[in-house]
């Protein structure tokens, strides 16, 4: 392993909500370009964890670092300035609003300004741009079509779409693929890939394991808050600890 | 030859919306007659009436504006229930100014203006976090407690409030002070809010954690929405005391924070321009049914009912539907 600063560190990070521990101790660094896979049962803190990162749910102790400067307790407008993005698990777009229109907001933000040089230029046309990238047909309907009106598949890709927006260098993806098809996981994937390839971090919180090994550079296991195993997808998924939170204790 | 009917929008929205390629001195007029009617109606047609109903339209501008505040406020999510907050503090500002320091309007308009808008938007800075019924209460609060507080404590003249201050040369003068700035908040808002600024502004309103996940900080946007419908209730305020010549605990009664929420439900909300129709037509009509004495609540309640019921979209909405759908007749080859 290289020793260089890595773009993500996480220390002892804690959170309790009253007398529940939703993320203990938890510990991790994440290397720059690498693809990171979350995973879990329900209730083992994979949301909180995300909560925590971007600045939604302050932390109760713990260290966050992005890039080496602190960002622990930020609120999540000042952690975006500085590069992480993120997708709700329940996609939260603007329903009033037409598709396209639904990216402008992330398009007017500060970070996106600064970017650019100061300059926002024409957003309605970035925004058709990141709609083609994320799967929405060129010149077909369906992006002028108000958000309420979308069936789930494309909620979801506006919901990457809006997080692409902000050109983020880390994205947080919380479970993007649920309620998804295995057509519809399928042809995201690849949007996902190049998302790599452009040399963007990423951290994916999935239940979709078999889709998540195949992209994850590293896979991290959560139960009650703790990382109970974390390294290469295959390895993970042989530890005893992970067997057992997965199909629960084999009786004796 | 055949004939069939169009819709003459089409056209006109396909190349108007980044554009402005029409082809016909036809379709420009049917894109300007819609901004053109409140202008002409206000500024040509109101100053012909007599002096009665122009006091009418005066007070009705007087509702307008709040009731546009008042929608403002509602497209950040902020449910007001308390415009005669923003409608006392600009009238006591307004009038201690010319009371104390025996400033003309010209000057006590726009400083009470602004700095009203100021002032309340430090009031209810602390609440900004509340969201719907939970911010509503406090706005609801915040002026029956401001009121009491001076008669408890007889500053600004107390009970008697400040009398004797300063009116307008003429009432035609006052007529179209309000009337410019009645449709100068008309067009600005309507602007605003058709901005990219306005989506953000009405992305607040409708998933205010997507907002600000997108890096935007919504309590500095919701601070700039406070300042803009305020200071707009304020000015309202201050242009009523020079009107009636007096400042007093009236400004923080419940009509003004009840009237423009009436007018905004009926007119339509979210549209400025449904604000006002709605103003337009209950406080002329709470006027005309004057005659009826004792009756007149019941039968102006029971239009409001009507207005709701059959309209619930807004009075605003409906006329823009139809004029959307209007149609002429086309030639097909």
């Amino acid at each position: 392993m290289t020793d260089r600063v890595p773009l993500l560190r996480v220390k002892d990070l804690t959170k309790t909500f009253g007398g529940v521990t939703a993320v203990s101790n938890m510990a991790f660094d994440l290397q720059e370009g690498k693809l990171l896979g979350v995973i879990g049962p329900n209730g083992s803190g994979k949301t909180t964890l995300v909560n925590l990162i971007t600045g939604f749910v302050k932390p109760t102790a713990g260290r966050i670092e992005f890039k080496g400067k602190e960002i622990t307790g930020w609120p999540p407008y000042k952690v975006v300035s500085e590069g992480i993005s993120r997708t709700f698990q329940m996609v939260r777009p603007f329903y009033q609003l037409p598709a396209y229109k639904n990216l402008i907001v992330p398009l007017y933000s500060p970070r996106v300004k600064k970017l650019a040089g100061g300059k926002y230029g024409n957003r309605d046309a970035v925004a058709l741009d990141l709609l083609e990238e994320v799967g929405f047909e060129r010149d077909a309907y369906v992006s002028y079509k108000k958000a309420g009106a979308l069936p789930q598949g494309y909620l979801k890709r506006l919901e990457l779409a809006k997080s692409m927006a902000l050109r983020p260098d880390l994205i947080i993806l919380d479970e993007l693929f649920s309620g998804l098809s295995l057509a519809e996981v399928s042809s995201i994937v690849p949007i996902i890939e190049k998302l790599k390839t452009q040399g963007k971090t990423i951290i994916m919180i999935e239940h979709r394991l078999k889709e998540l090994f195949r992209i994850a550079d590293r896979v991290m296991v959560l139960n009650y808050g703790r990382k109970i195993a974390e390294g290469q997808a295959t390895q993970v998924m042989e530890s005893p600890a992970v067997k057992e939170a997965y199909l629960g204790s084999e009786a004796e | 030859m055949d004939r069939r009917k169009e819709r003459i929008d089409r056209g006109v929205k396909a190349r108007s919306v980044d554009i402005f390629a029409l082809t016909s001195y036809r379709e420009m007029i049917y894109l300007l007659i819609p901004g053109a009617v409140p202008v002409v109606g206000l500024l040509c047609f109101t100053p012909l009436l007599s002096d009665y109903w122009r006091e009418v339209i005066i007070s009705t501008a007087i509702y307008a504006l709040l009731a546009m505040s008042w929608d403002m406020l509602m497209s950040a999510g902020l449910l007001s229930l308390g415009q005669s907050l923003f409608f006392g503090i600009g009238s006591y500002l307004a009038g201690s100014l010319n009371y104390y320091a025996g400033l003309p309007p010209i000057l006590t308009l726009p400083i009470a203006t602004l700095l009203g808008g100021v002032i309340c938007t430090v009031f209810l800075l602390p609440v900004l976090r509340l969201r719907g019924v939970y911010f509503a209460m406090v706005t609801l609060v915040l002026p029956l407690m401001l009121s009491r507080l001076v008669e408890a404590t007889r500053i600004l003249g107390g009970t008697e409030g400040l009398t004797g201050l300063t009116s307008f040369p003429n009432q035609l003068t006052a007529l179209f002070i309000i009337e410019l700035a009645l449709l100068g908040v008309l067009f600005g808002f309507r602007r605003i809010m058709g901005s990219d600024y306005g989506l953000v502004i009405k992305g607040i309103s409708d998933n205010d954690r997507s907002v600000m996940s997108a890096g935007l900080n919504i309590y500095w946007y919701k601070t700039q929405v406070l300042f803009l419908g305020s200071s707009v209730g304020c000015f309202a305020g201050a242009f009523g005391t020079h009107m009636d010549m007096f400042a007093g605990m009236p400004g923080f009664a419940l009509d003004y924070s009840i009237m423009p929420v009436a007018a905004a439900v009926v007119g339509g909300t979210g549209t400025f321009a449904g604000p006002l129709i709605g103003a337009f037509i209950l406080v002329p009509l709470s006027e005309m049914l004057r005659a009826l004495g004792a009756l007149r609540i019941v039968f102006y309640g029971l239009f409001l009912v009507i207005f709701v019921v059959g309209l619930p979209e807004g009075i605003f909405a409906y006329i823009q539907r139809k004029y959307q759908q209007i149609e002429r007749w086309v030639d097909v080859s």
